[in-house]
């Protein structure tokens, strides 16, 4: 048996009321890819910053290499070989990225001999990487997958024998991803530990020899990645078993309640983002539109929802144009026509962040009674009726008093959802409806959406989630470059199809 | 050859009036770059002023007046420090109060000690600092632009005006060729990326609030201690905002914020020297309008010049480690 280089016993965090971390036990073997696993809000980020140093537990202790030691601040940890590259990077954005290396590490009052020697072991330990970093470049002028390069680096120069890495592969595009997976398998060759944070089932399977799952601040288990899959792993993670496909019923199609008919749009910059699109829904279909980000996806709803103008071309709601250049209904009186509106971006257009949640909850909706009456909110039916629409829809924690921003990404996207779904929309406009959202959210609001599928709302989803669009859609059509390049029945098709399509090559 | 000494005694004027401007933005300098907004310079400057008079004139001696203006200018830093940084409140407020705070404090003082409001008494010459004569000024005066230059603009300054151009390129070594330097610059742009590089970002930023109490009472006692030789009410006059908006208009760098100092310093020098001057062609200029002057230019630079400036990322706000 190896003895761990890193061990954990009884470690607690509270903040306030919340506890974070409770009991938490774990080992972590030397030169392993060891995974920790769970859901957003779990607590793997609060226990990895006390392993940092950032935090301190409550109670505990941690070993390493079989030594207790104790860490008061980051200096300790980086000190022991622990090194963290954060979620969002510790970078300094107008430094260079040897300034941001040796910062607090500088070896010297006054630069100068040591400079010359930091900047020759970095251009070392590149070369031994393959890390293809410009040391004099600004980290401004980096890409993402760059920055995440660089964060490794300081690590490594700051001695890492342990490398943490929280939610790593969050930013990236499928190419950083595969680059990284590349460098932290040749870390590990290399004799270095590292511990991945992540709640993506997919990279654990990928990359890990042995995981941990953690759940509402506890560590619920380990394994060997070898000995579990998927399904296992997510189950553990929610406390119950999951679905990771949707069971649908066959589809009940109706006739045709929305349409767009050649519809252009352009975005704040006066580009035509949206050309000549056509498409229709029909009662009781969810209509997928897939596409890599950027495709005019964005501006199409926004113009479909009424909050951006319509450069030609109309849109037609039960047969009544409700939509062209001259003139455009807002989301008010299209709400009350019967659309609603799930946004893409949850933290700048779904929600007020700093409001309490039972305000979010009724929000649009605020004068109307039962909630308002002459100008006046009640108070006492909003609450009432925010405890019964929080409870329903699993909102957690069940605290309608709460600001929002305290919740959880898919917590927040609940309460939006809760509020858009209740009054009973005839069509439905979604936007990536599970970004940032963890599993057990993920299921659950896919099965709304299914829900309001089977009452017979017309649905229109745009997520650049693959499986996500064919998992849920009864058809699926394609944006490249503002234009609609291909329409399937999500029959049969698989992604590979789609994902010719979407990169405007089939 | 009037108008060779003209401008002499007006670059000689441009040097002493912005000295205060100087030490007040090398101070601003110090908290803005560690990520504090620091609009209690004038305030501290005043308490500056008044602290250097009364200490010079109870213990005789100028440089320990000015020992106690650094002293009780640290001081209200670090209470600007233990309101913004330590208990993160608003910058801006604990900043004004700092302000309102000594308004009051200085004229009851005076009123109380010396019965005067505001005014403290006149402070004998060995009570103040004195213009210092550099060495064989008088000799060289004749000798044509060297001893000019030497006599009329170099020599003959309080010993502030020195100091104040001798602290700028310290400055500049300081924060941009020391580790020291390195760190203050980035506890002002990410905070957490000096946390997490196991520095403590609360110690940084009072440091940096240190230095500044000292610089500031620099330009304190300059103007109670050494170009006037008491303190009286208000007399900072609004030079603290002023080198505050040098320092913007000079990005928070110490060379550009020094040119926007002498610019301001100018422009007061040019005013004093256009009083009661006839014009040609526009005759007489209100005097109004002419002392208007340096703060027209700051509103005109402020408003026109500085929207590319670009402030250290996290200035103003406080830093919360746990969430």
């Amino acid at each position: 048996m190896v003895s761990p280089i890193l061990e954990l016993t009884d470690i607690n965090k509270s903040f306030g009321h919340v506890q974070a971390n409770k009991n938490i036990n774990l080992k972590i073997n030397k030169g392993t890819i060891h995974g920790i696993i769970g859901e957003n809000g779990a607590g793997k980020s609060t226990l990895m910053s006390i392993v940092f140093g950032l935090y301190q537990a409550n109670s505990g202790s941690i070993k390493i290499n079989g030594k207790e030691i104790n860490l008061r601040s980051p200096r300790d940890s980086i000190i022991n070989g622990i090194g963290m590259v954060h979620q969002h990077f510790m970078l300094v954005e107008n430094f260079t990225v040897l300034e941001n290396i040796i910062l607090g590490f500088e070896g010297e009052t006054v630069f100068g001999e040591k400079l010359q020697k930091a900047k020759e072991d970095l251009e070392k330990l590149c070369k031994t990487y393959n890390f293809n970093i410009d040391l004099d470049a600004t980290i401004s002028d980096l890409s993402v997958g760059f920055r995440q390069r660089v964060e490794i680096l300081k690590s490594l120069y700051r001695g890492a024998e342990i490398l943490i890495l929280d939610e790593p592969t969050g930013v990236l595009t499928p190419q950083e991803v595969d680059e990284l997976f590349k460098i932290l398998r040749s870390l590990k060759d290399e004799g270095k530990t590292i511990v991945l944070i992540t709640h993506k089932l997919i990279e654990i399977m990928d990359l890990t020899s042995e995981v941990s799952v953690m759940r509402q601040g506890e560590m619920v288990g380990h394994t060997k990645t070898e000995d579990t899959s998927k399904e296992q792993l997510a189950e553990m993670m929610v406390g119950r078993s999951v679905l990771l496909r949707v069971d649908k019923k066959e589809i009940k199609k109706g006739e045709t309640i929305f349409k767009v008919n050649n519809l252009s749009v352009k975005d704040d910059l006066d580009v035509t983002r949206v050309k000549d699109v056509n498409l229709e829904i029909c009662s009781g279909e969810i209509l997928g539109i897939a596409g890599v980000t950027g495709n005019g996806q964005t501006e199409l709803l926004e113009a479909l929802s009424g909050i951006r103008k319509v450069e030609s071309g109309n849109i037609e709601l039960f047969g009544e144009k409700i939509s062209d250049q001259n003139n455009f209904l807002n989301p008010r009186m299209l709400k009350e026509k019967g659309l609603a509106h799930v946004p893409e971006d949850r933290q700048r257009m779904g929600l007020i962040s700093d409001f309490k949640a039972h305000e979010n909850l009724i929000f649009g909706y605020h004068d109307q009674e039962p909630y308002s009456k002459s100008a006046i909110l009640n108070n006492k039916e909003i609450t009432e009726y925010s405890n019964k629409v929080m409870q329903e829809y699993d909102v957690r924690p069940n605290s309608p008093n709460l600001i929002t921003s305290n919740f959880s990404g898919g917590n927040q996207q609940k309460i939006i959802l809760s509020r858009e779904l209740n009054e009973n929309p005839k069509v439905l406009l979604v936007g990536q409806p599970t970004r940032g959202v963890d599993i057990g959210a993920i299921e659950f609001i896919h099965q709304r959406l299914i829900d309001m599928r089977d009452k017979g709302a017309a649905i229109l989803l745009a997520s650049v989630e693959l499986d996500e669009i064919l998992s849920l859609s009864d058809r699926i059509i394609v944006m490249f470059d503002g234009k609609i390049v291909g329409e399937k029945e999500n029959k049969n098709v698989t992604d590979r199809e789609l994902g010719l399509l979407m990169a405007g090559v089939a | 050859m009037e108008f060779l000494s003209d401008i002499a005694s007006l670059i000689n004027s441009t040097l002493r009036i912005s000295t205060p401007l100087v030490f007040a933005a090398m101070a601003g300098i110090f908290a803005e770059r560690s990520g504090v907004i620091d609009f209690s310079l004038e305030g501290k400057m005043l308490m500056a002023a008044f602290v250097a008079a009364v200490g010079s004139y109870y213990l005789g001696n100028p440089w320990l007046g000015l020992l106690l203006a650094i002293i009780v200018c640290v001081c209200l830093s670090m209470l600007h420090g233990f309101a913004s940084v330590t208990h993160k409140g608003d910058q801006v407020v604990s900043c004004v109060a700092i302000n309102i705070l000594i308004i009051g404090l200085t004229t009851a003082l005076a009123a109380a000690w010396f019965g005067q409001a505001g005014l403290t008494p006149t402070l004998n010459e060995d009570q103040r600092f004195l213009e210092i004569h550099l060495p064989f000024a008088d000799a060289l005066r004749d000798i044509p632009v060297i001893g000019t230059l030497y006599s009329d603009i170099l020599s003959g300054h309080y010993v502030f005006v020195y100091l104040a151009y001798l602290s700028v390129p310290l400055v500049f070594w300081i924060v941009f060729k020391t580790s020291f330097g390195l760190r203050l610059r980035a506890v002002g742009e990410n905070p957490s990326a000096v946390d997490t590089a196991g520095i403590n970002v609360f110690t940084m930023r009072y440091k940096a609030l240190a230095i500044n109490g000292v610089l500031i009472a620099f330009a304190g006692a300059h103007l109670s201690t050494a170009v006037n030789a008491n303190f009286f009410r208000e007399m900072s006059a609004g030079r603290g905002y002023l080198a505050l908006a040098a320092m913007i208009f000079g990005k928070w760098h110490p060379k550009t914020a020094l040119i926007a100092c002498l610019l301001f310093g100018f422009t007061d020098a040019l005013q004093i020297r256009l009083q009661g001057v006839e014009l040609p062609a526009i005759g007489e200029i209100p005097v109004q309008l002419i002392q208007a002057l340096p703060y027209i230019l700051t509103v005109v630079l402020l408003a026109g010049f500085v929207g590319k400036a670009i402030a250290p990322n996290a200035i103003g706000q406080p830093y919360i480690k746990e969430r």
